[in-house]
């Protein structure tokens, strides 16, 4: 390996292109979430948003080296599994009810 | 101040006093501590007035004496209104008669109120009736006296309303108010003028003020003085505001005596007399308080003739004698209207307290068709009586000739216009003469026509005041307009007429007390010779009886004009405009905007996830925008500059 490999591979990726992933995974999310109609690609566009957002937490925390950022992902992580947790239980009952996972048509909280 | 001490304060706030104690206390108190109280604060006012006519008779005091360094109640910049007494011969003579008069009829009014329920109530409202009458007459400042002519307005209402369970007294003593407050609104205009025209409210300065500028005539001080005669008009229930005198005659005897009869409806000549250098420059106004004051004179009387409540006879007769008093005033004899003024006050306020105990020995019978044979029964009553009808009538040498006598020489002496008002007036003395007979004849005369009465004397508390009236009503008028005028000269002037006793004054005087036999001689052919002959006059003449019957039909004609037409003005507005327009229209607005607010924000709750979405999006993105651009440097970019301006 030359000078130049060997600079070029201990370089570091550059914080931008942490944040422009993150915002780009984000911006995929709010996007998903607003115009997908079934409830589960809804669902998987939350949990697209909460990655993109924890991305941007572990790169401002490598960044300022501040291990709060950290904890926070792992926070984000329980929360995030708590609510796949709830929220498939929620569409499956959902499911049954209805006998569909179109959003536009459950719009209704009763019967 | 200088000279002895006067205590002109004390005057209004000793009954002030005895008004608190008695108005806060009186429930509780046992009734002799109550009389007692409200006996003694008239009786230490009128001391200290005799103390201070005393130091005037003696010499030590020299008249007007203006109180120095009292407490100043408005400072505005050159307008300057303090709580300043003057007392010159015109108001002393108003003091001593209001705190003396008053004084009896207090003592009147604890064997006549005796039985009443309201005891401590009554007091109360006297007391303050004295306070207030006293501030009007001892005002320095034209502002203070409004004060005083409100606060007796006040009393009268308080006291006309004193059996506030009756409807008609209730009703009366809103009357009362009511057309009164007509009166005050000029009154006030003209209170206005005089600042605006003057600056100063001060009686003695505006005075001089006149005086410097002899070439001030008519114009604006014809405006004021037609505003202050509208003022007096309401409160001297002159025409055309004396409807609500007679209904007055709701309230207890001694009221009527003290307030409507003796001082209170006299507050309006004494105004006029007050404010004369005012009148005395604008012919025109004089010239109308003449007229009312005749025309009043005579319609009244008119009215009085066919009376059967005793006590409304006395309140018609009282409005004919404070129109002699404005006739007076109209032909600039002030002090001749203030001579009548006091004798009236002495001989009224007597006919009003025999009444009383007229009506008192009668267990409240006020109608005089069941009267009757009272001589017997009632003899201090009736002699007492018989001196005041004398009086009134104007016989000689009772107070009432003296009085009545100067007004008419004056108005006669004047000429022209005021040869017509003399005649009217004589032709009024006669109706006085006539009804004031017949309600002699009817009360004391004949046989008893209620075969129920069991007619008895009054006690001695109310028959003192009585025989007290009663040597005034025949010696009040002894001192003479001459020496009378001569006192109050350096207060309201001096007319030519009052110092020349010719030969003219003599035969005209003749002339009266023939009048007045006259009308003595009708009522004993109508009500003691032939006692059925009254009827058929009326019977002839059946459409003049009705007219007067109905006093001119002159409530029916303000109630249609005025009354009417403001209820269904008041309902109209109570009705359409507050109740429907501002209390339903507001609730229906609340109403109407809760529900429109609803149907927008109803679109808004779709349930539809993804409508939630995206205004959560939109809500994300403009919070973004509101904290990353930066607003000011955007701004300044096209020229504004929020919240930075001048920088």
């Amino acid at each position: 390996m030359n000078a130049d490999s060997i600079q070029f591979f201990q370089q570091e990726v550059p914080l931008s292109w942490y944040l422009l992933l993150s915002a780009v995974l984000f911006a995929l999310g709010v996007v998903g979430f607003l115009i997908k109609r079934n409830l589960i690609t809804v669902f998987m566009s939350i949990e697209l948003m909460l990655n993109a957002v924890n991305l941007s937490f572990v790169t401002f925390a490598h960044q300022w080296h501040a291990v709060k950022g950290q904890i926070f992902v792992f926070f984000v992580m329980v929360v995030a599994a708590a609510e796949a947790a709830v929220g498939l239980a929620i569409i499956i009952a959902v499911f049954r009810a209805r006998s569909t996972l179109a959003v536009d048509r459950i719009d209704l909280m009763k019967l | 101040m200088n000279g002895p001490l006067l205590f002109l304060p004390l005057i209004p706030l000793v009954p002030f006093l005895g008004f608190l104690v008695n108005g806060t206390l009186g429930r509780k108190l046992p009734k002799a501590l109550v009389a007692t109280i409200a006996l003694a604060a008239p009786l230490l006012s009128f001391l200290i007035v005799l103390h201070a006519a005393f130091l005037v008779w003696a010499g030590s005091v020299t008249l007007p004496v203006i109180e120095q360094g009292a407490p100043v109640w408005i400072s505005a910049g050159a307008v300057h209104i303090d709580f300043g007494s003057v007392v010159d011969p015109l108001s002393l003579v108003m003091l001593l008669i209001i705190t003396g008069v008053g004084f009896l009829i207090h003592v009147y009014s604890v064997g006549y109120m005796a039985e009443e329920d309201g005891y401590w109530r009554f007091f109360a409202y006297l007391n303050l009736f004295l306070f207030f009458m006293t501030v009007l007459v001892q005002a320095g400042n034209i502002l203070l006296m409004f004060v005083g002519w409100e606060g007796v307005g006040l009393a009268s209402y308080l006291l006309v309303g004193f059996w506030f369970q009756k409807t008609s007294a209730a009703d009366a003593g809103k009357k009362a108010f009511i057309v009164n407050r007509v009166g005050d609104f000029g009154f006030l205009i003209g209170i206005f003028l005089l600042l605006a025209n003057f600056g100063t409210l001060t009686v003695t300065e505006i005075a001089a003020r006149i005086a410097a500028n002899p070439g001030m005539t008519g114009g604006v001080l014809t405006a004021i003085s037609l505003c202050l005669l509208v003022g007096a008009t309401g409160k001297s229930a002159q025409l055309p505001l004396y409807v609500w005198l007679p209904d007055a005659m709701e309230g207890p005897t001694p009221v009527s005596a003290l307030i409507h009869a003796a001082t209170m409806v006299t507050a309006g000549v004494y105004m006029i007399a007050r404010t004369h250098f005012i009148f005395d420059r604008s012919p025109l106004a004089l010239m109308v308080v003449a007229i009312i004051g005749a025309a009043t004179a005579l319609f009244a009387a008119t009215i009085g003739l066919v009376q059967t409540d005793i006590k409304r006879v006395l309140a018609y007769s009282t409005v004919s004698q404070l129109g002699y008093m404005f006739l007076g005033c109209g032909v600039a004899a002030y002090s001749a209207a203030v001579f009548h003024l006091m004798t009236h006050a002495f001989f009224k306020a007597l006919l009003f307290l025999a009444a009383g105990s007229v009506i008192h020995g009668l267990g409240g019978e006020q109608d005089m068709r069941k009267m009757g044979g009272l001589r017997k029964h009632m003899p201090v009553t009736f002699w007492t009586m018989t001196m005041a009808v004398l009086a009134i009538a104007g016989f000689f040498p009772f107070a009432g000739f003296f009085s009545k006598d100067a007004i008419l020489y004056a108005a006669f002496a004047q000429g022209g216009l005021g040869t017509v008002l003399w005649f009217v007036g004589l032709v009024t003395a006669l109706l006085t003469s006539f009804y004031m007979f017949r309600l002699w004849y009817l009360t004391f005369m004949g046989e008893s026509r209620d075969p129920h009465a069991h007619p008895h004397e009054s006690p001695w508390s109310m028959l003192c005041p009585l025989v007290i009236l009663a040597v005034l009503s025949v010696c009040g008028g002894w001192i003479g307009v001459g020496r009378f005028g001569a006192f109050l000269a350096p207060a309201v002037g001096r007319h030519a007429a009052e110092s020349g006793a010719g030969s003219l004054e003599i035969w005209l005087s003749v002339l009266a007390v023939a009048v007045a036999a006259l009308g003595w001689f009708l009522a004993d052919r109508l009500y003691r010779q032939r006692p059925g002959s009254a009827a058929q006059v009326a019977a002839a003449v059946p459409a003049g009886y009705n007219l007067l019957v109905h006093k001119y039909y002159v409530d029916e004609i303000y109630s249609m004009m005025f009354v009417k037409p403001l209820l269904a003005l008041s309902k109209f507005f109570l009705e359409w405009v507050v109740d429907i327009a501002i209390l339903g229209g507001l609730a229906w607005l609340l109403g109407g905007i809760a529900l429109l607010g609803g149907a927008i924000l109803q679109r808004w709750q779709s349930g539809n996830l993804r409508s939630y979405a995206a205004w959560l999006a939109l809500g994300a993105v403009a919070l973004l925008l509101f904290v990353l651009v930066p607003w000011t440097t955007v701004l300044a970019g096209f020229g504004l500059h929020i919240g930075m301006v001048g920088h």
